[in-house]
């Protein structure tokens, strides 16, 4: 039997003191009661260890990068022996068919009882090959991998939404997981990258229930990524208020002012951001006075300037945003109707004129 | 307008009840108040300075906004109430008889007054039928975007556990992608309402001079007066 997750910690001389305060943490940062904590410590220390495949199709491995940087130097470290990650080609220290027969061996072993993580994301222009994973398109052992799987954990904007290799014109044809895997349960963690935290609890709470946590209608957890950062902000009073930052660096900037005139994404973008915050809660990109670009949403590098709050459209065949479009409409149906007017009033005047007599008798 | 009296003169109808009325001019001062304050909720006043708690224009602004959005909604449901309950003239804007071809006969002569190609334009009780179609497919379908994207955004905000979200926020962002697209296209509905504001306005004001009969004092009485003895074209 595979050792379970507290073994795991005991061998690598973790204290049970410590163990336990990380189970509590992780309960608390999960929204769940006090009660909890003994629950996810029995589980660690009886179920055996999950399986994970951890997949890198088309990405910059920054969702990798953020997840090893997971703050809390012990829930990394927790994460990472947890996990039996049995593959990820980032980290591991197996490399060419050693390492991708570990795919093969994970699939047959433990049918069904493995999660599939996903890095990234498949191209399916030229039958996948933008992407060639140990000689085979990386098309192709995703659907090798998934077809197992308990379930999908889609990591980042990538695997979630598609993000920036399937921004337009999208050559590769890049798309995201859930659009190749249609008959598993999928987890979308989007964010570019996900909050390390974020990463980390939701691999923790489906240990530790052994489910996969609620999720809202788009297959996001709802713990993390039910509310906007808008919603939390810290500078959500100066929003209230009326204060705006107008420029960079003007007074209002070095106040710490709403950034919502400087397009920040905030109230368009579901994250937890604001609440958990990045490096340990040390800070996130509106504390250190850049307004949110919305990385964790839905097509986010096709939504026109990083700095405007509302989406170009591209319909109306120039780059334009609704105010242009709008203004520009209101402005032709103005000058229509004033000179609809003016003809109106000129073909009554003349027809009035002989007309004025007849009119009675009509 | 005020052209009642005489033989000769057909006598007026009343045509808009009471509550068709009352919405009428409630729902034109909500739209004013929305598409106002909703202008300044996508582009802000200047910055205030000062503290934070001293000042709560922003709270305000949106308070008004979601309030007369409220109100619209409101009146929107208990105008579909009226069009059941009311005189057959309070269903038109909803039900233009888009499959009898006679009417449409009439949208195109009514097009062709308003390009000058036509001498005389028909005369009609109730809505001329070129305004039934605008109003039914700019007006009544554009609150609706208005009030189903409205109540998404304002969802947003209340958190998935409101009515809200759950019946608007939800698919209406799925549909659109996501939620800066629902900003964007309620912000585009915003300008779609304001031209139709304007036709809506110019058209009642020259058709009140031009045409045959009144416009203008009907929405405020109540009762279509006529400027000839001719029988109008609505009436089956």
């Amino acid at each position: 039997m595979t050792e379970t997750f507290y073994d795991v910690l005991r061998r690598q001389g973790i204290s049970r003191r410590s163990f336990l305060k990380f189970c509590s943490l992780t309960a608390a940062s999960l929204g769940l009661g006090p009660e909890f904590a003994p629950t996810m410590a029995q589980a660690l220390e009886t179920k055996p260890r999950v399986p994970v495949l951890w997949l890198h199709g088309l990405e910059c491995t920054c969702c990798s990068e953020a997840f090893i940087r997971s703050s809390h130097p012990l829930a990394s470290d927790v994460i990472l022996s947890m996990l039996s990650l049995d593959y990820d080609d980032t980290i591991m220290a197996a490399a060419g068919h050693q390492a991708e027969a570990i795919v093969e061996e994970v699939v047959a072993k433990y049918k069904g009882n493995y999660i599939l993580a996903v890095e990234g994301n498949p191209p399916l222009n030229e039958d996948g090959m933008y992407c060639i994973i140990g000689g085979k398109p990386f098309l192709e052992q995703l659907k090798f991998a998934a077809k197992d799987c308990k379930a999908v954990i889609s990591w980042g904007s990538c695997a979630s939404w598609g993000c920036v290799q399937a921004a337009r014109p999208n050559p590769t044809q890049a798309v995201p997981v859930h659009k190749v895997i249609r008959d598993k349960p999928i987890i979308k963690v989007p964010g570019c990258p996900p909050i390390p935290e974020v990463m980390t609890a939701v691999v923790t709470y489906m240990m530790t229930f052994d489910k996969i946590p609620e999720l809202d209608r788009q297959g996001r957890p709802k713990m993390f990524y039910s509310q906007r950062i808008h919603d939390k902000c810290y500078r959500r009073p100066h929003f209230d208020a009326g204060q705006f930052v107008e420029h960079w660096d003007d007074d209002a900037a070095r106040k710490g002012y709403c950034l919502y005139k400087m397009g920040c994404k905030g109230p368009t973008t579901y994250n937890a951001c604001s609440t958990t915050r990045w490096m340990g809660g040390l800070s996130f990109p509106i504390q250190s006075g850049h307004g949110c670009i919305g990385c964790s949403e839905d097509g986010f590098w096709d939504n026109g300037s990083f700095y405007n709050r509302l989406s170009d459209i591209h319909q109306f065949g120039i780059e334009a945003n609704a105010d242009k479009v709008g203004g520009t409409a209101v402005a032709a149906v103005g000058a229509a109707a004033a000179a609809h007017a003016a003809v109106s009033a000129i073909k009554r005047a003349r027809n009035k004129a002989p007309a004025n007599t007849g009119e009675n008798s009509q | 307008m005020s052209i009642d009296s005489g033989a000769t003169i057909q006598q007026a109808v009343y045509v808009y009840e009471g509550p068709v009325r009352l919405w009428h001019w409630i729902n034109a001062l909500a739209i004013l108040v929305l598409a106002v304050t909703g202008y300044f909720i996508g582009a802000p006043f200047p910055s205030l300075s000062g503290e934070a708690s001293d000042h709560y224009l922003m709270g305000y602004i949106r308070f008004a906004h979601f309030a007369a959005g409220y109100v619209l909604i409101a009146g929107f449901i208990l105008r579909l109430y009226w069009a059941f309950v009311g005189n057959p003239h309070a269903r038109q804007i909803f039900l233009p008889p888009l499959f009898n071809a006679h009417w449409w006969g009439e949208v195109f002569h009514e097009i062709k007054w308003y390009l000058f190609i036509a001498r005389e334009p028909k005369k009609y009780e109730g809505h001329n039928p070129l305004a039934t179609l605008v109003m039914h497919f700019v007006f009544v379908w554009g609150i609706v975007f208005m009030m189903a994207t409205g109540l998404a955004l304002y969802g947003e905000g209340e958190g998935m556990g409101s009515w809200q979200y759950r019946w608007f926020s939800g698919w209406i962002i799925g549909l659109f992608g996501n939620s800066q697209n629902v900003h964007t296209w309620h912000h585009v509905g915003m300008w779609a309402i304001v031209c139709f504001v304007l036709v809506h306005v110019y058209a009642a004001l020259r058709e009140d001079v031009m045409s045959r009969q009144s416009i203008v004092s009907t929405m405020i009485s109540g009762w279509r007066t006529f400027k000839d003895a001719r029988p109008p074209d609505d009436r089956h």
